[in-house]
């Protein structure tokens, strides 16, 4: 559906967008991850047509739209702060892209009743936007961003506005709302909550470059740099030295212990040294050998800290590990500082990147 | 429960109190000021206000004042606004030698702007000449008046439409275009009603700059007498008795005038 092709961009003196290439396909829920000023709206503007490209080409459906007007690409766009305008009431709002476009009273009228049984917010038509709530501006937003059957919904960050309940159930609606419409979405996020919850497939976006792109299990279960792990808070990160490469096994030395894992596709066996990530919550905490997991370590707990619903549980086994449980796991596996704990991983939750 | 006495409230906040009554002393001032002149044409003197109020030349003069004054801001709305625009959406080298340029007639005397228009509006001048040859004339004319208030006032509604065009987020303007607008669409549906406060509050203040213009007028047309004109001839030739009535009533004409237009513009923002 959207085709990118060697898209470069320079904002003011200091920031680029440097050969941008991506595809995303009809129907897919692509979210573009990275963090504050890695240029990730500027991205979606191009992509929009608000800004012209210095290089590159943009396909959207077949089409050639790099030189195209945003009137004449046929887009919805949503930013952050909804941009709602504020002479209008909510109708006005939802009804200016079907006036703009010459659409007569009658087929409006019955666009308008689809979108307001399709978000509910009958009530709030003739509601002088600046009262509505973060959620139903958002509600009146992307009424409008698709009352002209756009080919592809952009979203600049849209549930950064939102408290946490409002997010949570928000999220949950456009995901059903992208299966139920089967829009292509381009939605832009430094939010991994929404990237996980909300993607098919996820680029990752840093210092104007895509970085990664693949699903959210494949970015945050294998992230391909020490950076993209970093951002995406893989908290176990250690150097190791590879001890044996076999065409399906990599055995390597970590601090003296020996682990074991699936070998990566695109491992070079002829490389020593290497970073070995897990996430947190891939590491299994308990005592004793009731485990199938190849990779069982001894250690003492150094710290127990809540974190929201969860505990981070520290434990030193020689080298620092980093684990998350549950409330009910900390008090029935007596979970305390100084404790003596086994720590199980699987070797297929490991992952290796190149130093 | 006590309530709170003023007081209460000026030894919670000493500093806003202070302020305050430092303040009132300039309302004071201007209130003291119209007052007086008010109070002896209106209550002393009424017999020689109702007579100038009915005499035919200064009433003309009065007019020529209010609708010279409003040619020259309807021409800065139309040079202005293009101009704000461009000057609160785009950033370009040596803008801001362009907005100081802007700025200059607010901050030169008047009557060396007068000297500046006549030498460039007079008949001989290198405008003026061409001009001239049209039929349109300057020196003297209704159209210098015209060109001298505008001089003088196109700065407040610049500046003013483009804080107003500032105060409108691009994005409202972005997401306008992705949902069909053209450029032409989008600045006449979405900026300038959202402009519309400022650029209103500009053009008032405009209206009211050139109304009280008068070294740059007098200098490049003494005739045909605005309202400042012949209160400064009459003040010459007559004293306090024969100028003060017709200030008197240019400040009434113009007070009403005023709070017209903005209760207009601030009917039109809600």
């Amino acid at each position: 559906m959207i085709h990118i092709e060697n898209l470069c961009n320079t904002w003011g003196d200091t920031f680029s967008l440097e050969d941008i290439s991506l595809d995303v396909k009809d129907g897919e829920y692509f979210v573009i991850l990275g963090p504050t000023g890695a240029g990730k709206t500027l991205l979606l503007e191009l992509i929009a047509g608000i800004h012209s490209p210095e290089r590159g080409r943009i396909m959207i459906d077949g089409e050639d739209k790099t030189s195209r007007p945003p009137e004449r690409r046929n887009i919805g766009f949503m930013y952050q702060d909804y941009s709602l305008f504020p002479h209008m009431d909510a109708k006005g709002n939802i009804e200016f892209g079907m006036r703009v476009r010459g659409i007569d009273h009658d087929e409006r009228a019955r666009r308008l009743g689809e979108l307001v049984e399709l978000f509910a917010i009958s009530p709030l038509l003739s509601r002088d936007v600046t009262t509505l709530s973060g959620g139903e501006q958002q509600k009146v937003a992307m009424a409008r961003a698709l009352a002209c059957y756009p080919k592809v919904l952009l979203l600049d960050e849209p549930f950064s506005a939102l408290d946490e309940r409002t997010k949570s159930r928000l999220i949950h609606e456009m995901k059903a709302l992208h299966h139920q419409q089967r829009l292509t979405v381009v939605h832009v996020t430094h939010s991994q909550e929404e990237a996980l919850r909300l993607a098919d497939r996820i680029a990752v976006m840093m210092d104007g470059r895509i970085v990664q792109v693949g699903t959210p299990t494949e970015i945050f279960s294998h992230p391909a740099t020490m950076d993209i792990a970093d951002f995406v808070k893989v908290e176990n990160i250690w150097a190791a030295r590879v001890k044996e490469c076999t065409h399906d096994t990599l055995t390597l030395d970590l601090y003296g212990h020996e682990v074991r894992m699936a070998r990566p596709e695109q491992f070079d066996c002829t490389e020593r040294e290497v970073r070995l990530l897990i996430r947190p919550e891939d590491i299994v905490v308990g005592s004793g050998n009731r485990t199938s997991a190849r990779n069982r370590f001894h250690g003492m707990i150094m710290k127990v800290e809540q974190r929201g619903f969860y505990h981070v549980v520290r434990i030193d086994c020689g080298f620092p590990i980093v684990t998350v449980v549950t409330k009910n796991s900390v008090e029935e596996l007596r979970l305390r500082e100084g404790a003596s704990v086994d720590i199980f991983f699987k070797t297929t939750a490991l992952h290796v990147v190149s130093v | 429960m006590g309530t709170t006495t003023i007081f209460d409230k000026v030894r919670q906040q000493p500093l806003m109190a202070l302020f305050f009554f430092i303040g009132l002393t300039i309302v004071i001032f201007v209130i003291a000021t119209l007052f007086n002149l008010l109070y002896q044409q209106l209550v002393l003197n009424p017999d020689n206000f109702l007579a100038v109020s009915r005499d035919s030349a200064v009433l003309r003069s009065i007019w020529l004042t209010l609708y010279t004054s409003f040619i020259a801001t309807l021409l800065a709305m139309l040079a202005g606004i293009p101009l704000a625009y461009v000057l609160a959406r785009k950033n370009f080298i040596g803008k801001q030698i362009v907005e100081a340029f802007i700025d200059i007639p607010v901050i030169i005397p008047h009557t060396v702007a007068g000297i500046a228009l006549f030498s460039l509006l007079m008949k001989k001048g290198a405008v003026g000449s061409v001009f001239a040859s049209l039929g349109i004339v300057f020196q003297d004319s209704m159209w210098g008046i015209v060109a001298a208030m505008f001089f003088v006032s196109y700065p407040f509604f610049v500046n003013s439409a483009k804080d107003g065009f500032e105060s409108v987020s691009p994005n409202l303007e972005h997401v306008s275009r992705t949902l069909g607008a053209s450029q032409w669409r989008t600045f006449f549906s979405i900026s300038l009603p959202l402009s519309f406060r400022h650029i209103a509050s500009g053009a008032i203040m405009a209206w009211a700059r050139g109304v009280s213009e008068f070294g740059a007028v007098v200098v490049l047309a003494y005739y045909p007498m605005i309202a400042s004109t012949l209160i400064l001839y009459k003040f010459n030739t007559g004293g306090l008795q024969e100028s003060q009535p017709i200030a008197v009533l240019l400040i009434l004409i113009c007070f009403v005038t005023f709070i017209c237009l903005r209760l207009l513009s601030n009917t039109r923002r809600r």
